[in-house]
């Protein structure tokens, strides 16, 4: 007994499919760099992560895809087969050797490459860190900084206004006059770290700077941040990455990465939002 | 008893008992439920591709979608709703557990009908309100539900937050409990049934896997559900009864404080019960395409299924790893940062026992003999679909890459080749393979490969294209791609992925051809038209009414037997006596 003679031309077209599928899979990833050049410090560490990712399980796919394609070739066409035989241990080690291969691959990626870059976008901020408060409302980024004194003024929900107070300074706190407000534009300066609390008022949104490799989520609630050293000038599009309502794609605002004298410069021409 | 005499009309067609006829009804349910969404993510794929065009014969089509001939942004997040909502709760739940599971279970185990056959019934006639709760919403005042399908709080919980958060929304809640009522009881009777009602001989390492993964299958659900619907009812109080289970003090929306509000909640509570249910459900859908597409390779490839007792448990260390590992759809949400290591690091170990899965599918084809069939290449083809998927799913998984890829177009990309590509594969697999014992024809096989070459290479390269996009940065739920300068330079991938997938959506209708013109002009089916060796196959085609004319087969041996021993027809099925004597404890068979 063998496979039918008449198949033969379909199991060749089979075989072509899935190479193609395979070559298009790995052709289209190894193509270009899809992803923008990482601007940040611990970017490059996460396009690292990424990068290992592709290469390791790249030719995974491939020789899965070889051992399909020479399965379909010998036992597709018209030749005899030996029956099958059961072999329980050869079934087992079949199934151990992928687990460790697998295992290995993907806790290497989590751990050794993963963990310390992790660690990076977690750390606790460092003293000389630049302190910027992001808030997200719908559909709109509301940027704080605390002005010359360096403290941020307290805000308080009912205070909020959309056209005079929109990030709800509480007028009777002193540290708040000097506040400076802004939307939806960040400034840094290059090379310091940046530390950016997040806050929500509304519903959830998701702080994401593409370039930055910066990505977290506004959680009314929760004050949660995001930390990063931008390493290149220029200017980046901020995106909310967590659809919060119908204008959710118009949500986007710009960090400009500026020399370090720029900053200062821009920073001089600032006034607190109460003293205007 | 005369459970199994011939109904009259009512009870034949519409109320009835029988799981055959209660799977066909749960088949044709999603059938109609697929064209809406299908239909919803056509014009999701041509807002994406020309985003700002204007359609003025779509204005007329759907009035309340399109205003002088564009698409709503508002509209488009509730077409991305409910386009996933119906797919996963709708379409693939019905069709590829509810429908096969139905169909398939009582078959392969030896049993007449279902434990529960009047609960069988309810559950379906539970899942119909809901369906037409789902569509109905799109007639709510302000659109039908907008948030996503994971309806994250607050968005979800707040009517004054968005136009398809209101009405619309609340019959969205309403409609998955519903649906969450009718998933379980019919979970419930397939546990029961796989526990309680198999033939004589049937242990449980005799079963088919497409029986072991319906079992594996409904256990997760059933425990797993219950956090949902926790979710819904808390949310539904959020909406109806000012509560604030998600909820914190002091929101502020639209310049309005909310002061009416209690506050004290978390939007991170709901999160976390929602996908404590939506990770399981991941496996809930694909574990069954597995099973399907195992049994058909076997019968296919004329050979054991490789490592049947490994697979067996790889699907058990599938179901505990799903339970655990949910948080890994929240790395950026704003938890604890070490809490999501951990997940991290559970998560990839959901690896092992996949590669264990797709090893024994490859493995089945070898010293093969393949004998080609339009369901042996859906099952085939859905061995790709789970390399090139799964191997993304390791992107997502790894913390760190994850907050780079996290809601970008590669997660779109991946979970459309798990739960869209693989599981639609199963589906096919299984009408192709099981259609003659449906409907007692076969199928058109020239149809079916057209189908199938039509279908297949654009499905994959659409969905991959997808990753590029969410490499490049691109976010989901975005109404307009342009918007973002520098998702300008990827904006050609757009237009190409809708002209991929449009024509895989098109190929769609030869399906469509072949099953209503097979049903009634079909050559009639022989019964065991594949010689396969499980049981559905020892009884005439279709299955009558009790499932067996005569008495119920007797198990001999594991499912799988094809060209194992000296048998004249190169195959022995599980109810031909040979040497190895039925399981030694004569199993239970109700009086039925």
């Amino acid at each position: 007994m063998s496979a039918p003679r008449r198949q033969t031309p379909e199991i060749l077209a089979l075989i072509g499919l899935f190479v193609a599928i395979t070559a298009f899979t790995v052709g289209a990833f190894a193509y270009r760099q899809w992803m923008p050049p990482a601007a940040s410090a611990h970017g490059v560490g996460v396009d690292g992560v990424i990068n290992y990712l592709l290469r390791a399980t790249g030719p995974i796919l491939i020789l899965g895809a070889l051992v399909l394609v020479w399965f379909l070739w010998r036992y597709g066409r018209a030749r005899p087969t030996a029956p099958p035989t059961s072999n329980p241990r050869l079934e087992l080690w079949g199934s151990i050797v992928p687990v460790i291969v697998m295992m290995a691959v993907t806790e290497v990626g989590v751990v050794v490459k993963g963990l310390p870059v992790w660690e990076q976008i977690y750390a606790e901020p460092p003293a000389n860190a630049v302190v910027v408060e992001v808030t997200g409302q719908q559909f709109e980024w509301i940027v704080r900084y605390p002005g010359p004194d360096g403290v941020f003024g307290r805000v308080r929900p009912e205070f909020v206004d959309q056209s005079t107070n929109p990030a709800g300074l509480d007028t009777s706190d002193a540290t708040a006059r000097d506040d400076i407000v802004i939307r939806n534009q960040i400034h840094v300066p290059l090379g310091q770290p940046v530390y950016i609390r997040l806050r929500g008022r509304d519903v959830l949104h998701s702080f994401s700077i593409p370039a930055m490799r910066v990505k977290q989520d506004v959680v009314p609630g929760i004050l949660t941040k995001a930390l990063f050293v931008p390493t290149k000038l220029g200017r980046y599009e901020i995106a909310c990455t967590q659809v919060c309502g119908m204008g959710h794609y118009k949500m986007h605002g710009a960090l400009y990465v500026d020399s370090p004298s720029d900053y200062a410069a821009w920073l001089q021409h600032q006034t607190g939002w109460l003293q205007k | 008893m005369t459970a199994h005499e011939t109904p009259g009309f009512w009870r034949h067609y519409v109320f009835s008992t029988d799981h055959k006829m209660i799977a066909k009804q749960y088949y044709f349910t999603a059938l109609v439920m697929a064209v809406f969404a299908a239909v919803w993510s056509m014009l999701i794929r041509l807002q994406l591709a020309l985003p700002g065009h204007t359609w003025p014969f779509l204005s007329k089509l759907f009035p309340g979608l399109y205003q002088e001939g564009v698409l709503l942004p508002e509209r488009y997040l509730s077409l991305v709703t409910m386009h996933g909502t119906v797919m996963i709760f709708f379409v693939i739940s019905l069709a590829l557990v509810s429908s096969f599971g139905n169909f398939v279970i009582p078959l392969q185990v030896g049993a007449r009908d279902m434990a529960y056959p009047f609960l069988n019934m309810l559950s379906y006639w539970t899942v119909v309100p809901a369906c037409l709760l789902m569509l109905g919403s799109f007639f709510a005042p302000d659109g039908a539900a907008g948030s996503g399908w994971t309806a994250y709080p607050p968005l979800s919980a707040l009517s004054e937050a968005a136009p398809g958060s209101g009405l619309g929304q609340t019959l969205w809640i309403l409609a998955m409990a519903l649906w969450i009522a009718s998933f379980t009881m019919g979970g419930l009777n397939f546990i029961t049934t796989i526990l309680n009602l198999r033939a004589r001989g049937m242990s449980m390492r005799r079963m088919p896997l497409a029986t072991w993964t319906f079992f594996i299958a409904s256990v997760i659900g059933i425990l797993c559900f219950p956090a949902l619907t926790a979710a819904a009812i808390m949310l539904l109080l959020d909406r109806v009864g000012a509560t604030s289970f998600f909820l914190p003090s002091g929101l502020v929306v639209a310049g309005q404080l909310l002061s009416y509000r209690g506050g004290g909640g978390s939007p991170l509570l709901f999160q976390h019960l929602f996908w404590f249910l939506g990770h399981p459900e991941v496996y809930v859908l694909v574990l069954p395409a597995l099973g399907i597409a195992f049994d058909v390779l076997a019968a296919g490839a004329r050979r054991p299924v490789y490592g049947y007792h490994t697979s067996i448990w790889a699907l058990i260390v599938v179901a505990v790893l799903s339970m655990i590992v949910w948080g890994h759809h929240m790395f950026v949400s704003g938890m604890n940062p070490y809490v999501g290591e951990y997940f991290s690091i559970a998560t990839v170990t959901i690896t092992a026992p996949f590669a264990v899965l797709a090893m024994n599918m490859v493995g089945t084809l070898w010293r093969a003999e393949i004998r080609l069939n339009t369901a042996l290449l859906y099952a085939l083809a859905m061995i790709a679909a789970i390399g090139v998927g799964g191997i993304g799913g390791i992107f997502l998984a790894t913390a760190t890459s994850d907050i780079y890829l996290h809601n970008s177009y590669f997660v779109v990309g991946h979970f459309h080749l798990m739960i869209a590509v693989v599981t639609f594969f199963g589906i096919f697999a299984g009408t192709y393979h099981w259609f003659p014992k449906l409907f007692g024809r076969m199928l058109n096989e020239a149809l079916g490969r057209l189908h199938f070459w039509l279908t297949v290479p654009a499905v994959i390269v659409g969905f991959v294209a997808m990753h590029l996009l969410g490499m490049a940065g691109e976010q989901r739920h975005l109404y307009d791609p342009t918007a973002y300068a520098f998702l300008q330079p990827v904006q050609w991938l757009n237009v190409f992925i809708s002209v991929v997938l449009g024509v895989a959506a098109a190929a769609q209708f030869v399906f469509l051809g072949n099953l209503f013109y097979s049903m009634f002009f079909g050559a009639p089916a022989s019964e065991n038209p594949w010689e396969a060796t499980t049981l559905e196959w020892t009884t005439p085609s279709p299955a009558p009414h009790g499932n067996w004319p005569g008495e119920v087969p007797t198990v001999y041996c594991e499912p799988y037997e094809y060209r194992t021993g000296d048998d004249p027809h190169g195959y022995r099925s599980q109810a031909t006596p040979g040497a190895k004597p039925p399981a030694a404890e004569p199993l239970p068979q109700a009086a039925r």
